[in-house]
């Protein structure tokens, strides 16, 4: 099926499917997947905004009212969880659900397809030596910077909420409340507790969805291996259909859960405990 | 797994992403779809309220047909004694007419009557002297019996 597999087997197939095309750029800089999410990204706000400026309280088209159910679904997520000023809230959320739909969908392009047209265009030579990695939601980066980013706005709710002094004074005397100097002793802990509260939520957010799509790919890739024989070709092949299909699922439902729970984490930062 | 420069490639990737949708994709998306749902709402209001009058309009024809149709009956009940208010005075008078008239023709008869049997009375006592007149003038003088004649006029 591939070229790569079949001059260097399985192993090294994935090993050259996994690695980044990395631009010597500071730290390294993954090229493939700032530009897939770049372009994906582009492509989410072109449709929308395409379709927001043409909207009308009319009787919409089809292409707006497909895109008022999306928004309206994430809205009516988003009102169901937070109560409150959803102005930014939603913009937030259907971004993060949009995108990562997005860039999760580039899985179920054809693993080879890039490396063939690289291939058919420049060449074996050149096929060889460039890396591209298609999934960026498969790259911690994505992920991580992501969930970072929402554990910033988290925190930008939490002081807005609360303003600054509650916001220090919930760390120390939330989750063991005491009076006296009882609170002086408990306060450290309390502080550690929050601490390790505030982290998880971003780690949680981008290794849940880094796992999913990781493995996705990874699943994909052993698929892959089975196309290379004869024998196994039909095989390969229904397992592929097969895990497509299941794929789509995981697809939206990752986009879901990593939207949900960043709203359910605004609405936990706004309220007190 | 190495995180390098892409990681803030990404976040600022996906600060500029929320930000257009902030600012170019939710407003004017939410602005059509509440302004369509205050349309569909307002809609359904006129239609329930329409539904409503119609209701009523229907309950008041309905009402005003009953009347209608009671008057109608009350109508044709006084029409009917009417009716027969003025056949039974037709009848009364026609009686009364025929009673009248018949008053006057037995009237009539009876003073026709009456008037007939004088003339007739006269004329026999007239024909009663005369017959005597010729029977006594052939056998008895007048001079001879001119007292008992006169007596007998005086008795007539």
């Amino acid at each position: 099926m591939s070229t790569e597999a079949a001059t260097g087997g399985l192993n090294e197939y994935i090993t050259h499917h996994l690695t980044h095309n990395v631009v010597k750029l500071g730290t390294g800089f993954h090229l493939d997947t700032w530009l897939v999410s770049l372009v994906l990204g582009l492509l989410f706000v072109l449709w929308f905004g395409l379709k927001a400026r043409k909207a009308t309280a009319g009787v919409p088209s089809k292409g707006q009212a497909f895109v008022e159910i999306i928004v309206e679904f994430v809205d009516g997520q988003v009102k169901d969880t937070f109560h409150g000023d959803r102005r930014s809230v939603t913009p937030l959320a259907l971004t993060i659900f949009m995108w990562i739909v997005f860039m999760n969908t580039m899985d179920l392009i054809p693993l080879d397809l890039p490396g063939w047209l690289v291939h058919t265009v420049a060449g074996a030579e050149t096929a060889h030596h460039t890396y591209w990695r298609l999934v960026p939601t498969a790259d911690l980066n994505t992920t991580l910077a992501l969930s970072v980013s929402v554990f910033f706005i988290l925190i930008g709710h939490a002081l807005a909420a609360k303003g600054g002094f509650g916001f220090g004074k919930e760390l120390l005397t939330a989750p063991f409340h005491a009076h006296g100097p009882l609170a002086f002793v408990l306060a450290p802990v309390n502080l550690f507790m929050n601490i390790i509260e505030w982290l998880v939520k971003p780690v949680s957010l981008a290794m849940r969805l880094f796992g999913n799509m990781y493995g996705g790919e990874l699943v994909f890739m052993l698929i892959a291996g089975l196309l290379a024989g004869w024998v196994t070709f039909v095989p390969g092949i229904i397992a592929n259909t097969a895990w497509a299909i299941f794929h789509i699922l995981i697809i939206l439902l990752q986009a879901f859960i990593f939207m949900i729970l960043t709203v359910v984490y605004i609405a936990g930062a706004r309220e007190g405990h | 797994m190495n995180i390098n420069l892409t990681f803030f490639g990404q976040m600022i990737s996906f600060g500029i992403l929320v930000w257009f949708t902030m600012k170019f994709i939710w407003p004017p998306l939410n602005a059509a779809i509440e302004s369509r749902q205050k349309t569909i709402a307002d809609g359904l209001a006129a239609a329930e309220r329409a539904r409503q009058e119609l209701k009523d309009a229907d309950s008041r024809v309905a009402d005003e047909i009953r009347k209608a149709r009671e008057e109608a009956t009350q109508i044709v009940e006084r029409a009917n004694q009417q009716y027969n208010q003025i056949v039974d005075k037709a009848k009364v008078d026609a009686i009364a007419e025929g009673a009248r008239q018949k008053a006057v023709a037995q009237a009539e008869i009876d003073s026709l009557s009456h008037q007939a049997r004088e003339v007739l009375r006269q004329q026999v006592a007239a024909l009663a002297v005369s017959g005597a007149e010729k029977i006594l003038k052939r056998e008895i003088d007048q001079a001879r019996h001119r007292d008992l004649l006169d007596a007998l006029a005086k008795e007539i």
